[in-house]
C-alpha cells in the first residue's frame, strides 16, 4: 500500500537578522490511510513548523530548503500559491495550535464556515450550511444554529478550538494535522472529538498527524510516535515501542516528567539544563549538554537508525551491551 | 495550615455577559456565572476544572478585576476591592489562556516582561535587562532569545512569555489559566516546580484553572468543579480523587486519558451537550446525568455540606441527607 502522506528529508529554516534558526531539520515520516501518527518533543522544537511546511504556509524569513513532501504520491515542494490552495482546506486540513490562526476575528461563524465548504465543493449554500451545521455538533456545540451566527470573541477558548476543529473536518481531507487541538477541553468534550477522529480516519481512511504534549492522549490514539528535538526526529515507532521501551535518553526524561509518574505535591523530576539556542547548534548531539548517556562519540551527531523503532542516539537505552 | 485569614473572595456573583448577535435578534444572554461563590486563603492552591465554556476564564477575569460582575462584589483580605487601588491590581496577577493574543505583537520580549515591573518602580531601568534575563531563565527560556518578537516564538514559547510577564511584577496572588497547557511535561514539571517553590517561599497562593487532572491533582490543596456556571463540587484534591461525588465529577475522572492504554475506542458522550445560551432547567448537568430524575429536570440543587471542607449539589446526596 502506497502512504497518504510520504514526508523526507524535510529541513525549514528561518534567515533571521541573528542567524539561520533550523526549526526542522531532516525530518522523515510516512502515513497510511487511516493511520494516526503523535507527533511529540519539546517545546520549540518544530513541532508546528513541521506542519506548517505540509501545509505549504512557511512565510519569509522562513523556507523549506530541502525534502520533499508528497501526498498520494503527488509532490507537493515547489507548488505556487495557487495550486496550494486548492490542497490546503480541502485534501490537506490543519487545525492550528492558536485557534485564532483559523478562525477571522471579524468574521461571523456560519460566513467562516461557508466559505470553507464552498472554496472546494460546488454545492448549494443550503447543504454547506448542513454540513456546518453537522460539524458544530460533531465537535459538541450545542445550540448550533445560535452559535453559527456568532463572531469568534463570543466563543469561550475551548470553544473556538472545537469550531477550528469543526472547519477542519468540514471537507473530510486525506490528511489532517491537528496541533495541540485539545488542550482547551475538559476530558470529557476531548473524549467525544477523539471519538469523532478516530470514527474519520477508521470510515473515510484520513491519516492523522496530532501533535500533543499529552502522552496519556498520544497512548491512547495513536498507532505510531514520533518525538521531536531540537528540529530532529530523535526516536520514532509503534506507539507501544515508543512509549514503553523509550531508547533515547530524552524520550525517557520526558515520560518520567509526568505528573502521574510522581508523588503528589513533590517537585516533579524534569530533564536538567536547557533547550539548546537553535541558532547556534553545533556538530554534536543537541542533547549532549543535558545528557547523563553522553560520551566523547556524542561530538557528532548521531544518524537515526534504520529500524522501525528508530532512534537517534550513539548510546541508546536498551542497547546490548 | 489553620491560616484563616480571607482572601480573594466574591460572594454571589453573577457576571453575565450580554451577546448581542447582529441586528433582528433579540440579545441573548450568556449566563457564564450563576451565583459563583469562591475563597481563596493565603497561601492556597485552588484548582478550578470544569467543562470547556462553563465559565473558569470568566471567574478567573473577575477575580482579577478585568471583568466586572454583574452581581456579587470582590473582597482581597476581607475588604471590598476600590477600582483605582493599584497595589491590589498589581498584587493579583493573571497567566491568559491565550498567550498570542495577549502579548503585544510590536515589543520585544525584554518590554513585554519588563515595562511594568520598572514602570511600577519594582526595579531600576538600569536592572531591566539582567531582571528579565532571570526571569526568562527560570521559566526555561533562552534569555539570549529577548530582543525578538511574540510571532518568532513556538506556542509554547510565548506561554512562558506569559507566565514570566505576570511573575515580573511580584504577585500575591495569581490566576493561572490553562498557564501550563502548551508545554512539554518535561518543561511543565519545571513550571511547576516553580510554582510551588515560589509559594513555599513567597507564600503566593493560586487560582489554577486546568483541564488537565494530572495536574491539578499534582498541585492543588482543593479543587473546585464548575459546570455551566455553577460551581457542581468542590472538596480537598485527595477526597476529590478518591471518591468523587457529583456525577460530573466522576465522568471527568472515568474519562482521564491514561498512560497505560492503548488503541482506545473512544466513546461519544451520551445525552445532549446543553447551551449556556438556554441553560436546561433544574440541574444542569441532568441532559447528560445517567442518575437524572424528575426532581432533577425541575430543581436545581443546591451546595449542601457533604463532609469537612466538602461540598456538593447534587440531588443524590441531598436525598441521602434528608433520609438519615
Ligand atoms: N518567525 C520565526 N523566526 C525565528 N524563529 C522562529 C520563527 N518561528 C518559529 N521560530 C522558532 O522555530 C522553532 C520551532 O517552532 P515550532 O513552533 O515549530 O515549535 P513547537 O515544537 O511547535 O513548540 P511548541 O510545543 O512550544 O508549540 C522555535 O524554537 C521557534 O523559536
Ligand atoms: N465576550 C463574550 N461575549 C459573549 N459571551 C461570552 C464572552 N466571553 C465569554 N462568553 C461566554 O461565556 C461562557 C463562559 O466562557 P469562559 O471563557 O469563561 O469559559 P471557560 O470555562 O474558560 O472555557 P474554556 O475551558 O473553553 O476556556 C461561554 O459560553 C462563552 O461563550
Ligand atoms: S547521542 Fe550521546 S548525547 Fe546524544 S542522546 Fe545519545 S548518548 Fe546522549
Ligand atoms: S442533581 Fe440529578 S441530574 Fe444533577 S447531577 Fe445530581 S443526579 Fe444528576
Ligand atoms: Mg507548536
Ligand atoms: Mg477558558
Amino acid at each position: 500500500m502506497r502512504p497518504v502522506l510520504e514526508v523526507s528529508g524535510l529541513s525549514t529554516h528561518f534567515f533571521t537578522r541573528a542567524g539561520v534558526v533550523k526549526a526542522v531539520e531532516d525530518v522523515s515520516f510516512a502515513l497510511n490511510a487511516g493511520e494516526i501518527l503523535g507527533l511529540v518533543g519539546e517545546s520549540g522544537s518544530g513541532k508546528s513548523m513541521t506542519g506548517y511546511s505540509i501545509m505549504g504556509l512557511i512565510d519569509p524569513p522562513g523556507k523549506v530548503v530541502a525534502g520533499s513532501i508528497r501526498l498520494k504520491g503527488e509532490e507537493l515542494i515547489g507548488y505556487d500559491e495557487a495550486r496550494w490552495q486548492k490542497i490546503r482546506g480541502n485534501r490537506i486540513a490543519m487545525i492550528f495550535q492558536d485557534p485564532m490562526m483559523t478562525l477571522n476575528p471579524v468574521l461571523r461563524i456560519d460566513t467562516q464556515m461557508l466559505e470553507a465548504v464552498l472554496a472546494h465543493h460546488d454545492v448549494p449554500r443550503e447543504e454547506a450550511l448542513r454540513r456546518s451545521r453537522e460539524a458544530m455538533v460533531k465537535v459538541g456545540i450545542p445550540s448550533p444554529d445560535e452559535r453559527l451566527l456568532a463572531y469568534p470573541h463570543q466563543f469561550s477558548g475551548g470553544m473556538r478550538q472545537r469550531v477550528a476543529i469543526a472547519i477542519a473536518l468540514l471537507n473530510k481531507p486525506d490528511v489532517i494535522i491537528a496541533d495541540e487541538p485539545t488542550t482547551a477541553l475538559d476530558v470529557t468534550i476531548q473524549g467525544q472529538i477523539l471519538f469523532e477522529m478516530q470514527k474519520l480516519c477508521r470510515e473515510s481512511g484520513t491519516a492523522l498527524i496530532w501533535i500533543t504534549h499529552d502522552l496519556s492522549v498520544i497512548a491512547g490514539l495513536a498507532d505510531k510516535v514520533a518525538v521531536m528535538y531540537a528540529g530532529r526526529i530523535v526516536e520514532t515507532g509503534t506507539v507501544d515501542e515508543v512509549l514503553d521501551c523509550s531508547r533515547h535518553p530524552y524520550t525517557r526524561g520526558l515520560m518520567c516528567s509526568v505528573p502521574a509518574c510522581n508523588p503528589r505535591g513533590q517537585p516533579l523530576k524534569q530533564i536538567p539544563g536547557m533547550t539548546p539556542s537553535l541558532l547556534s547548534l553545533g556538530a554534536e548531539c543537541a542533547f549532549r549538554e543535558r545528557c547523563a548517556r553522553a560520551t566523547a562519540q556524542c561530538d557528532t551527531m548521531p544518524a537515526i537508525g534504520q529500524d522501525a523503532h528508530a532512534v537517534r542516539c550513539h548510546h541508546p537505552l536498551g542497547a546490548p551491551t | 495550615m489553620g491560616i484563616s485569614k480571607r482572601f480573594a473572595k466574591s460572594p454571589d456573583l453573577a457576571a453575565r455577559i450580554a451577546l448581542k448577535l447582529g441586528a433582528g435578534t433579540p440579545p441573548v444572554v450568556v449566563h457564564a456565572l450563576d451565583r459563583v461563590n469562591l475563597r481563596v486563603m493565603q497561601g492556597e492552591v485552588v484548582g478550578l476544572v470544569g467543562e470547556s465554556g462553563c465559565g473558569k476564564s470568566t471567574l478567573g477575569r473577575v477575580a482579577v478585576g478585568l471583568h466586572a460582575p454583574s452581581s456579587g462584589d470582590r473582597r482581597w483580605k476581607g475588604n471590598v476591592i476600590a477600582p483605582d487601588d493599584l497595589p491590589t491590581r498589581l498584587a493579583i496577577q493573571m497567566i491568559f489562556q491565550d498567550p498570542y493574543a495577549s502579548l503585544n505583537p510590536r515589543l520585544r520580549i525584554a518590554d513585554i516582561i519588563g515595562e511594568a515591573p520598572v514602570a511600577h518602580k519594582l526595579i531600576a531601568p538600569a536592572d531591566q535587562e539582567a531582571y528579565v534575563a532571570d526571569l526568562m531563565q527560570q521559566v526555561g527560556l533562552d534569555a539570549t532569545l529577548m530582543r525578538r518578537f511574540p510571532h518568532q516564538f513556538s506556542g509554547g514559547q510565548r506561554a512562558r512569555i506569559g507566565i514570566a510577564r505576570a511573575l515580573a511584577v511580584k504577585p500575591e496572588f495569581l490566576v493561572c489559566d490553562e498557564a501550563v497547557a502548551a508545554l512539554d511535561v518535561s518543561i511543565q514539571a519545571q513550571v511547576l516546580n516553580l510554582f510551588i517553590a515560589l509559594r513555599e517561599k513567597l507564600g503566593l497562593t493560586y487560582l489554577f484553572i486546568s483541564h488537565d487532572l494530572g495536574v491539578v491533582q499534582h498541585i492543588s490543596d482543593r479543587v473546585v468543579i464548575m459546570y455551566l456556571g455553577r460551581v457542581v463540587e468542590s472538596a480537598p484534591t485527595e477526597e476529590v480523587f478518591r471518591a468523587p461525588l457529583h456525577p460530573y465529577t466522576q465522568a471527568l475522572l472515568a474519562e482521564v486519558p491514561r498512560l497505560d492504554q492503548r488503541r482506545k475506542d473512544f466513546v461519544a458522550i451520551k445525552g445532549e451537550i446543553p447551551s449556556p445560551i438556554h441553560p436546561p432547567s433544574g440541574c444542569h448537568f441532568h441532559p447528560r446525568c445517567p442518575h437524572a430524575t424528575e426532581r432533577c429536570r425541575a430543581e436545581a440543587p443546591p451546595l449542601i455540606e457533604a463532609g469537612p471542607g466538602r461540598v456538593v449539589a447534587c440531588h443524590l446526596h441531598s436525598a441521602a441527607q434528608n433520609a438519615s
